[in-house]
């Protein structure tokens, strides 16, 4: 692509690809589409696993059965974000949402939909469908309304293989625009004003960051992109890879522009391959476009992108630590100062940020820095992805503008806890993150407002805990990540938590004393100023904050020697119900330690004797419950 | 990271080393890509026995206990053949928080083995993994390339039983 000018007759000759999906109104167009409908598929991760691959083969095969190749176009397309409904399938331009789809659905769609018109009403998602039997929009359910669309806003709408189509809906034209009209200044003016702050967790304000690195002189500058999205349970960066690459790719080219680097890396999960995948092909499609490489747009800017792939270790999401493994090297964290953007990739400055925080800027500069900052609160704006899992109806991907409430974002947008349970915590932040209880369900979720309840944002896991998760068993589990993935480097975190981790797995074999709880919020606040990197600093976090808000737990633990949640198996007792026992004997069969035993009594309605447990011999294996039909068996 | 290290004799074929000598000749002039090289190592034996990291050591020029250091530091890398089928188990918090662990401890059970271990006949090999990144459909489990979501403990015998 030499010129801008090509550009814009590459998104001319596009629009009627993709006009479908959006209306000819919101794109500003009068451009015809070039067929009858666009059938979307997602291909993101959750909805793949679930063979959405095979879906888009069926239904090829049903277009051409039935002669309507030329109305209808199939695209796999990122994440929709609805993933506990998945595989879905949207079909423009209706908007129809198709939900938990499988191949046997096809035929019938292709034949009453796509060659008649008649939607299959009974195949979408219900909360699209009124009770009079029409059909309500996507925007207007109540997992979508509230949302806003910056850094998702191609996934689920384009195909991230095509070029075309991301060019289609402005792509580049940020890139266009800053090499053109703007210098290097009024970059990072535009990205400081917009009160942008890095989505990897910290919440280091972007702007700050490159105006820190820009002048700094060196023969070689870097921008790297953090994809290692380490933190179990947070799924936002791999979504905007898979859904939207060229988004990344433009950022961090005007990354470069701005701090005067021509050489980016983005270093990406292994465990990720859809992802690594798609970027692969969105960066030789730029390459071959001349959108990277020599000479952009003939402005004499060069700037070209290498990946390079993560081998596992949750500590490489930190940023010295992933420009040591992007070096080839076991990924230890070094110290600082000196900071990246003084010395950091091979020694040189270096700009780092994550995947969902580039996500922003093309829109940040399309739209300017003004638009940007009437959305959030005061000190966080913009939006912030969630991927919402755990005990959560509408587990997915969700973009809300930072200030949303806690509240809003579980039972409205999330749709609540199934099974009627009662909500008892959120986890934001992973492993070095905290929990939000109940009481404080109300709080407006940015970054300060997290920090001040002694928890953090994190990259955006949000995992939902009802009444059955055990807030001791939750803190244990994080320190066992955290023991695994502490890199060895530094005494404090190498040691310290695996201290932390003995001793509660104490306290979970009711082994713990009141002195034990002290000496965990002492050795906490040990480890949390003495480590060497954020990963260490940041380990004690969950214990700390469970401890703050869930104590009583704690307490009960030790003194009562009891699970209020009736997770920790040790301290656990099982009883067979004498009335519901029908007899059957598999309990005692089940039990490994020959702890149940017949008795004599016959329940009123059953033939045969019922059973019970010796609690001095039961193991409290709970093979027992696991193999009871009757509900007889319980534990508390 | 704690690894287990395999004690079975190397059996290495002439066309594995072929294919590793080809990566190491396309990627010696930059030290830095010593990760990329040791991952595609990996694909190409299914694990990094220490026969292995010498050749990638010769080759790089890169010094053995630098080789080593990286193999034991990332968990991606195995020192340990895996079975004919690999079960991998998601241990991330929304499969977690779903019971993955009980799923996790009725495999175990079952194959009479831990984490990070081949069954004696070499036909499943078990792997605790962290988020694989299908949180909507959890818990997981993976057997090779075949995700199976949704699960309950009772589920386990039937995936098991296709293998």
């Amino acid at each position: 692509m030499k010129t801008i000018a090509e550009l814009n007759a590459i998104r001319a000759a596009s629009i009627k690809n993709v006009v479908l999906r959006k209306g000819a109104d919101a794109l500003g167009t009068d451009i015809k589409p070039d067929c009858k409908y666009n059938v979307l598929v997602c291909g993101g991760t959750g909805c793949t696993s679930s063979h959405s691959v095979k879906i888009v083969e069926k239904l090829r095969e049903e277009i051409k059965a039935n002669g309507l190749e030329k109305d209808v176009n199939v695209i796999m397309t990122g994440c929709f974000g609805l993933c506990a409904l998945g595989p879905i399938m949207i079909v423009y331009p209706e908007g129809s949402f198709y939900s938990m789809m499988n191949e046997e659905k096809i035929p019938r769609i292709v034949r009453e939909h796509l060659a008649n018109g008649q939607v299959v009403k009974e195949f979408l998602y219900n909360e699209t469908v009124n009770p009079d039997g029409t059909i309500k929009s996507l925007d207007e359910t109540d997992f979508y309304k509230k949302q806003i669309r910056v850094a998702l806003r191609n996934c689920g709408v384009i195909n991230p293989e095509d070029i075309n189509e991301y060019i289609a809906f402005d792509g580049y034209q940020a890139l266009a625009k800053v090499l053109t009209e703007y210098t290097p200044e009024d970059v990072i003016k535009v990205i400081t004003d917009s009160g942008l702050r890095g989505r990897g967790g910290g919440g280091f304000p972007t702007g700050r960051k490159w105006a820190l690195c820009a002048p700094n002189k060196a023969p070689q500058k870097y921008v790297v992109c953090n994809a290692d999205e380490g933190d179990p349970g947070a799924f936002m960066d791999r979504s905007v890879l898979e859904g939207d690459p060229h988004c990344v790719i433009e950022a961090m080219a005007i990354a470069g522009y701005a701090i005067g680097a021509t050489k980016g890396y983005v270093y990406v999960r292994a465990e990720y391959p859809i992802a690594v995948h798609r970027l692969q092909v969105a960066i030789n499609a730029a390459r071959e476009a001349g959108l990277l490489g020599k000479n952009i747009f003939g402005t004499g800017f060069d700037f070209d992108i290498d990946v390079r792939l993560g081998a596992g270790a949750f500590v490489c999401g930190e940023e010295t630590a992933l420009m040591t493994s992007i070096e080839g090297n076991r990924g230890e964290p070094r110290p600082r100062p000196p900071y990246p953007a003084v010395k950091g990739l091979y020694e040189s400055p270096t700009v780092e940020n994550n995947v969902e925080t580039f996500a922003n800027v093309p829109q940040i500069i399309l739209r300017g820095a003004e638009w940007f900052a009437s959305m959030g609160t005061a000190k966080s704006k913009g939006t912030k992805v969630f991927a919402l899992g755990g005990k959560i109806k509408h587990t997915g991907l969700v973009e809300i503008p930072m200030g949303t409430t806690l509240n809003e974002i579980i039972h409205e947008i999330g749709g609540g806890i199934p099974g009627g349970k009662k909500f008892k915590a959120a986890q934001t932040g992973g492993p070095s993150g905290g929990c939000i209880p109940a009481s404080l369900i109300d709080t407006e979720v940015d970054y300060d407002n997290l920090i001040s309840i002694g928890c953090m944002m994190g990259s955006g896991g949000l995992i939902v805990m009802d009444e059955d998760t055990c807030m001791v068993d939750m803190a244990k589990f994080f320190l066992e990540f955290t023991v695994d993935e502490s890199c060895g480097k530094c005494t404090p975190c190498r040691v310290g938590t695996k201290r932390l981790l003995e001793i509660l797995d104490k306290i979970t074999r009711g082994e713990g004393t009141l002195d034990d709880l002290t000496r965990l919020e002492d050795l906490c606040n040990y480890i949390k100023s003495n480590s060497l990197c954020g990963l260490g600093q940041t380990a004690p976090n969950p214990v700390l904050s469970t401890l703050k808000f869930f104590r009583d737990e704690y307490v009960a633990h030790v003194t009562e020697k009891r699970c209020p949640a009736g997770v920790c198996k040790r301290l656990l007792s099982f009883s067979i119900d004498k009335d519901k026992c029908i007899g059957c004997g598999k309990c005692a069969k089940n039990c490994p330690n020959e702890a149940i035993q017949r008795t004599d009594y016959i329940a009123p309605g059953h033939k045969l004797p019922s059973y019970q447990i010796d609690s001095s011999k039961c193991i409290k294996c709970g093979a027992c419950m696991d193999g009871c039909r009757f509900g007889a068996i319980s534990k508390k | 990271m704690l690894k287990n290290i395999s004690k079975l004799p190397f059996k290495g074929t002439k066309e594995q080393e072929e294919a590793l000598n080809k990566i190491i000749a396309d990627n010696k002039h930059d030290k830095s890509r010593l990760i990329s090289v040791m991952q595609e190592a990996q694909n190409i034996y299914g694990y990094l026995p220490i026969e292995v990291q010498k050749m990638i050591a010769d080759g790089m020029d890169i010094p053995l206990e630098k080789v080593y250091g990286v193999s034991t530091f990332y968990a991606q890398f195995s020192l340990s053949p895996k079975g004919e089928n690999n079960i991998s188990v998601c241990l991330g918090t929304a499969c977690y928080v779903k019971g993955s662990g009980n799923i996790f401890a009725k495999l175990q059970e079952i194959l009479g083995i831990s984490a990070e271990e081949c069954t004696p006949d070499g036909r499943f090999s078990l792997t605790a993994c962290r988020c694989i990144g299908a949180c909507g459909l959890a818990p997981v489990l993976t057997v090779n390339e075949d995700v199976y979501g949704r699960l309950t403990v009772d589920d386990v015998e039937g995936i098991l039983s296709k293998y």
